[in-house]
């Protein structure tokens, strides 16, 4: 048992981690990239289709009711988790990646002019990213970015000229995905609100590994992506302040999204519905719900805490291996993504190497190329943890890294 | 399959000594191709004389199939006519593709490559040296 959380319990919810690769026992550490799902999601999907599959708010018949009544609370599970009182500041999606491009869209085209600017960090993932360069390039506005400090936390000591009247939104990742780092999100919101702008809060890996209260953070748009977050693929959504999501466009027309249709214009609902065009996602977001249950149950706080020890041992423990490991030290500052760089091995050999002996880590540039040509390399290897990972696991790493060296001869 | 297979003495010897690693002033024929996947760049530049690959050389950084793979590409096509290097080329995807048994004759320390065929997504690791020399000897300027 580390912190709070009783490891070998929550191992026994997630069948996949019974299995073996390569004749040994799953060591999963890329939750970062995809989290495991535990009995209790699966089994809520499997409940849906067994029992409640129809489709939404299209059937007056008990089947359509209840599946649009477990679609309807889960969503309004996922606005009580990110601490959103209204359920109808919650769109349902794929994702951060389809949330980013809906604000890029619904939003950005729409308030953006010419010599505007949308000010960005040097760390953010290419879905933080390339729906801004779209708007920017849509309507003459300009990317700025906030530069990143020698110890992998943001500089923000030139805030001021970079954050200025100009800048209409300011969009940082909560949590990054390669550095682990976490900005500070009130100072950031309250900043960009001093200047008029909106911040955009990409949280697909703030959101599974600590407690967000959009509130009290006063956030504007925060992306989620409940598959990093024990949930089904293709789960998750957009939370928007009310107001902002009723000035914004709609991005994909069609059915459900709409009140009256003519052959040459139509109306929409109001928010959320007005974003959510066509057949919905409705298994994985009532999956989703069942996610945020066990999460909850588990205590986001715990959850936190023992992503901070593991994180801890982690770098303590690959330090001393010998790796170079980027992002912040003090893991008050950082989640528990921790790249890094092993004695010139190249992250794909090592991870390679690493499969072999049943230890899953990601190698590659993590879909943020601007931030390995700040850190100088061309790939790192990432090795990230979840709720249900172990200090063992840790040191299943570190033996494995030992086994490439010796047949690297490094 | 054993790793050892896979990271094979004579690969490991290519990617830590490099054969011809070096920019080629007055090559008149190049090509720079990278792996988005895994960031692996290659630049791969040659001098043809009289219808001989009279030089061919590498740059770039990657994983050690990609740098052991160009390492030897080098080597194997260097000396040889056009006509050649393009069926080595066709040979060695070949045998990447799992498609042709190589032959060690013609492949040389090459066929030390056969293992990768294993793990599909390095394939384009062993690959992209290959890529990047026949878009070089087949791009502008060249018949
Ligand atoms: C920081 C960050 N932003 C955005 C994304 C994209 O999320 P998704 O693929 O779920 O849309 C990821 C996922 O890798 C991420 O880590």
């Amino acid at each position: 048992m580390i912190g709070e959380l009783d490891v070998a319990r929550i191992r026994k919810d997630f069948p996949i981690l019974e299995r073996r690769v390569h004749d040994r026992p799953l060591v999963y550490l890329d939750s970062s990239n995809t989290s495991q799902k535990p009995r209790q999601v699966i089994d809520r999907v499997s409940e849906f289709y067994e029992r409640h599959n129809a489709n939404l708010y299209r059937g007056v018949y008990e089947l359509s009711e209840e599946a649009t009544a477990m679609f309807e609370d889960a969503r309004a599970r996922l606005a009580q988790f990110i601490g959103a009182s209204d359920p109808g500041s919650v769109i349902f999606n794929r994702g951060t990646t389809e949330s980013t491009n809906l604000v890029a869209h619904g939003y950005a085209r729409k308030v953006l002019r010419p010599g505007d600017e949308i000010l960005l960090t040097e760390m953010e993932h290419h879905s933080n990213l390339v729906p801004w360069q779209f708007a920017a390039q849509a309507t003459g506005a300009t990317l700025r970015f906030i530069p990143l400090a020698e110890d992998g936390t943001l500089d923000l000591s030139g805030l001021e000229s970079l954050l200025t009247e100009r800048t209409k939104l300011l969009g940082v990742s909560g949590m990054s995905n390669v550095l682990g780092t976490m900005p500070p999100l009130e100072r950031l919101a309250a900043a960009a609100h001093a200047v008029g702008a909106v911040i955009v809060v990409d949280g697909a890996q703030l959101v599974p590994h600590a407690t967000v209260d959009v509130q009290a953070l006063d956030i504007d748009f925060l992306t989620i992506s409940g598959h990093k977050m024990l949930g089904p693929t293709a789960s998750g959504g957009l939370y928007g302040r009310r107001e902002l999501l009723e000035r914004m466009d709609p991005f994909l027309g069609g059915g459900e999204m709409i009140l009256e249709v003519y052959p040459d214009r139509s109306t929409f609902k109001a928010p959320p519905w007005k974003f959510e065009a066509g057949t919905m996602n409705i298994a994985e977001e009532i999956g989703l719900a069942a996610a945020i249950e066990y999460l909850e149950e588990l205590g986001m706080r715990a959850v936190r805490r023992h992503e901070q020890e593991i994180t801890a041992y982690a770098i303590a423990r690959l330090t001393e291996a010998g790796a170079t490991v980027f992002g912040p030290r003090d893991v008050e500052q950082r989640g528990g993504a921790v790249s890094f760089w092993f004695k010139d091995i190249h992250p794909h050999d090592l991870a390679q190497i690493l499969d072999q002996e049943g230890v899953c880590i990601r190698a590659g540039h993590h879909c943020a190329q601007p931030l390995m040509r700040v850190l100088g390399v061309p790939a790192t290897a990432r090795a990230s943890f979840y709720i249900y990972n172990s200090n063992d696991e840790v040191d299943a790493l570190v033996g494995a890294l030992e086994r490439a060296e010796a047949i690297f001869g490094a | 399959m054993a790793l050892e297979e896979l990271y094979k003495e004579v690969i490991l010897d290519h990617y830590k000594n490099p054969r011809n690693k070096r920019d080629l002033p007055g090559g008149e024929l190049s090509c720079a191709l990278n792996n988005p996947l895994c960031g692996d760049q290659i630049t791969i530049h040659a001098h043809l004389d009289d219808g001989r690959m009279a030089e061919v050389t590498f740059e770039g950084s990657g994983c050690s199939i990609s740098q052991a793979s160009a390492s030897m590409m080098t080597e194997a096509v260097t000396g040889r006519s056009l006509e050649e290097a393009k069926r080595l080329a066709g040979e060695f995807r070949g045998m990447m593709e799992g498609a042709v048994e190589p032959d060690e004759a013609s492949l040389g320390d090459l066929v030390a490559l056969k293992g990768v065929v294993k793990y599909p997504v390095r394939i384009k690791c062993a690959v992209l040296a290959w890529d990047a020399f026949q878009e070089a000897v087949s791009g502008p300027g060249q018949t």
